[in-house]
């Protein structure tokens, strides 16, 4: 940056970039809106009047745990505060993602795929590259702030109120974009710089909620902290949000200074010799090596999710209040609310597993297009053992995962409530959702059967899934459309009475889609 | 004992590409068989192939005697493979996918192991992003040599070496074939095929142009001659298959068929031979004869 020459470049760059991103680009922002606009459309039916609204709108802000995952409570009697707290610490986490994700794939995945020597070795300055990257994803948290603010408007909502919530939502994203650049520059591989800055969005989350249930200090040391103190429709402020340029400033500036004394190729933090033997015995062994990382990460994850959700314990019955519309929300097969409230924490975290189980199945699509697979197909190894074991991987990670997340939520009901003896049929509840999600990793797996280019479009499966979950009751789904996701199927355990068949069925359901996915990839060019 | 290599009529079609266009490929067992041909010219895609990776469009293929497609599995037990372009896991070490690979191929001689880890100077406590590309090469072919296997397939598997190692790579070749082995050697260095290859197939659009031994091959060609003589020798200009013929006085300096060499040098040992040089064909020449298009191209023989 010090001499004109090194940025040379830049612009052709950012052209390319662009292009290969600008459908990436607006899914996010369509996500994005969609998470804001969506909570005024629910809240906005919720309610009968407005004195229903705001006796919810009390029990809401006093609880600590609700608090904890969403924002401090601020104007919850109105449908701007409501769209604040329930999307903006989400927004946030997604800008994050976005920005996390873009910048790592024009930086530090194209400088280890070999890419950016590439490059570098026509007429580009030396922070070209890194620029352009930087610019591309300042350009896209632009768009993702702009679509936010324009669903708002046009909902409508308050015009300053709304354009802040877009703004920040930027800035936001421009911070860790930012973070990220720092984390590209630390480590060698994109897979370990994108779980460094995923560590910051996560842990910027952490301190937030901590801050806002009784440390205020500490949400002004986190960027989503930062955002929320704008106060978007409680008497906005705009002067937090120099709080995140400035610190996005201070961290470009860092990784600008890191990256210009490091070599091309390599990280900050080295990388350390392993064994020079072997202890790996097969297909299983090295699937479960691969993602064994993985496995941990979101197990922990959704332990943690289980475990905010637990501690609401009994407080859900305040919560939910006497608005029917929410009554008869949770309440569609009678019975006890409490249980109704954590029938729908475990479809939550389900689908939320399903995050899992997708990408664990497609595990197997990077191992071939990385060109591993090749390798491994020479050896006496068969594709159907090798496929298997990225299934038995997949099934035991879905297991586990489920199960922390089952556990956590009983852990967490327990130190609130002292009663800990639902630990164990709720432990057996998450479990039984084992079943719809392997449905849809099977999904996966067929569509990576027929080609290995496919596979990514089974993450359509999960939004439908969600689409179905969020919204099927309130924009009224015909019956067949609802009766696609498989979740639907399912007994709402602890609120219904667990049912075998519906289990049983979609296991069955999964085994035959898997075992479909296994026939077509044998019959396929591989490698 | 029938040939460990067959294929017929071989074709292989990706989307409107052809990338096979009737192969035929034959290599007898203990034998290292070199296989030719520039970039895109289906080297790669026929060892695909003959690995059940690919599945074929038409004409027979044949390994040991089976079908790679069906019997994958079994077959690979006997065969070691060296892809052209190594990648490995980035969080494991060399050693660790030595093992993982030699393991899943039914087993490694830990003896070799040792004795081509130390040969090849590899640092097996390296992890798989930390190699530069020599090395990954080096980590799939101790992986490769260290098994128990009758067929060797390489792919360019020293495109990525440096000049030392090439030559523990070639000894290892021939140990390999001396113990009874067969190897199918795909390539670009001619001059690593002239040194390790007993007989060579050259392909050119994923037909195979061209099959023999580095002998059969050069007797279709020609060999430069270059010659001083006592008198000049006036009567090569008609005599037929002299080629490119330079007479400077007493020198003469021509291409001749080989066929007619015989005639040749009966021609100039008439004029009396002071020197004489002949050079025999290069596999470049050969090569360039199919690629160069700088002779007309001589149809395969059937």
């Amino acid at each position: 940056m010090r001499v004109p020459g090194s940025l040379t470049g830049t612009g052709l760059l950012l052209r390319h970039q662009l292009r290969r991103d600008v459908w990436i680009v607006l899914a996010w922002t369509v996500g994005a809106t969609a998470l804001y606009v969506s909570q005024a459309v629910s809240v906005a039916g919720l309610y009968r009047n407005q004195a229903e609204f705001d006796r919810a709108a009390a029990l809401m802000s006093h609880n600590t745990a609700f608090v904890a995952m969403a924002g401090p409570a601020r104007a919850l009697n109105t449908l701007g505060g409501q769209v604040t707290w329930q999307a903006s610490a989400f927004g946030c986490i997604l800008a994050g993602l976005m920005s996390m994700f873009l910048l790592g794939r024009h930086t530090r995945a194209d400088e280890e795929k070999g890419r950016d020597e590439l490059v570098r070795s026509t007429a580009v300055g030396r922070y070209a590259p890194m620029t352009s990257a930087l610019l591309v994803t300042m350009i896209a948290d632009l768009v993702l702030g702009i679509g936010v603010a324009a669903g708002l408007i046009a909902y409508p909502l308050a015009v300053p109120d709304s354009l802040a919530l877009g703004a920040g939502l930027t800035l936001a994203g421009w911070f860790f974009a930012a973070t990220a650049l720092v984390a590209m520059q630390l480590t060698a591989t994109s897979r370990s710089a994108y779980g460094l800055a995923g560590a910051v969005i996560g842990l910027a989350y952490v301190l937030r909620a901590v801050g806002d249930v009784g440390r205020p200090a500490l949400s002004w040391v986190s960027p989503i902290g930062w955002y929320q103190a704008m106060h978007p429709f409680s008497g906005l402020r705009w002067w937090p949000a120099l709080l995140l340029l400035a610190g996005a400033a201070v961290a470009v500036a860092a990784a600008y200074a890191v990256f210009a004394r490091r070599d091309i190729g390599s990280g900050v933090l080295a990388t350390r010799p392993g064994p020079a033997r072997g202890t790996l015995r097969g297909p299983l062994g090295l699937a479960w090596r691969l993602q064994r990382g993985a496995v941990i990460a979101w197990s922990a994850g959704l332990f943690l999710t289980g475990l905010a959700y637990g501690s609401i314990g009994k407080d859900v019955r305040s919560l939910i209040g006497d608005s029917r519309a929410t009554r008869e929300m949770f309440l569609q097969s009678g019975g006890d609310i409490v249980d109704a409230f954590y029938a729908t924490a475990f479809y939550l975290l389900a689908i939320l597993g399903v995050g899992f189980a997708i990408s664990s199945a497609l595990r197997a699509r990077s191992e071939e297009l990385d060109g591993h697979l090749e390798a491994l197909l020479a050896t006496g190894l068969s594709r159907t053992r090798w496929l298997l074991a990225q299934v038995a991987v997949t099934v035991t990670g879905t297991v586990l995962a489920l199960g922390a997340a089952g556990l956590g939520m009983g852990l967490g009901y327990a130190m609130v409530t002292g009663d800990a003896g639902r630990i164990g049929p709720w432990l057996l509840a998450a479990l039984t959702y084992v079943a719809p999600v392997l449905v849809l990793a099977a999904v996966a797996r067929l569509l990576y059967g027929i080609g290995p280019r496919l596979g990514t479009l089974a993450w359509l499966a999960l939004a439908f899934c969600a689409v179905v979950m969020l919204f099927a009751q309130v924009l009224r789904f015909p019956a067949w459309v609802q009766e696609l996701s498989p979740f639907h199927h399912l007994a709402m355990v602890p609120a219904e009475d667990f049912r075998w068949w519906p289990f049983v069925a979609l296991l069955l359901v999964a085994a035959v889609v898997s075992a479909a996915g296994q026939l077509a990839f044998r019959r396929r060019d591989a490698g | 004992m029938g040939n460990v290599i067959d294929t017929a009529g071989l074709v292989k079609r990706f989307g409107a590409t052809i990338a096979l266009d009737g192969l035929d490929l034959h290599v007898p067992p203990g034998e290292v068989h070199g296989f030719l041909g520039p970039n895109g010219a289906g080297k790669s895609t026929t060892i695909r192939v003959l690995l059940g990776l690919l599945r074929r469009d038409a004409g027979d293929v044949q390994l040991f005697g089976e079908d790679p497609w069906r019997a994958t599995a079994e077959l690979h037990r006997r065969l070691a493979y060296v892809p052209g372009d190594v990648t490995l896991w980035p969080n494991l070490t060399g050693g660790e996918v030595i093992d993982l690979l030699g393991r899943l191929r039914g087993g490694l001689d830990e003896g070799r192991r040792r004795r081509l880890v130390e040969e090849f100077e590899l640092d097996t406590t390296k992890r798989g992003r930390s190699y530069s590309k020599g090395n990954r090469q080096k980590v799939a072919l101790v992986a490769a040599l260290a098994s128990d296997v009758e067929l060797l397939l390489l792919d360019e598997p020293t495109s990525g070496l440096d000049p030392l190692m090439e030559t523990v790579f070639h000894r290892h070749i021939d140990e390999f074939r001396a113990e009874g082995h067969t190897v199918l050697l795909s390539s670009h260095i001619l001059g690593e095929v002239e040194k390790l290859c007993d007989r060579v197939s050259i392909i050119r659009a994923g037909r195979c142009v061209e099959s023999g031994t580095l002998a059969e091959l050069r007797h279709l060609t020609r060999t430069s001659v270059d010659a001083h003589l006592v008198s000049p020798a006036t009567a090569l200009a008609t005599l037929p298959g002299v080629h490119d013929l330079e007479l400077e006085g007493t020198r003469a300096r021509f291409q001749v068929d080989t066929e007619q060499l015989d005639g040749a040098v009966a021609v100039l040992s008439g004029c009396g031979i002071r020197t004489l040089t002949c050079t025999p064909p290069t596999l470049e020449e050969l090569f360039l004869r199919h690629y160069g298009d700088l002779v007309p191209v001589v149809e395969a023989p059937a």
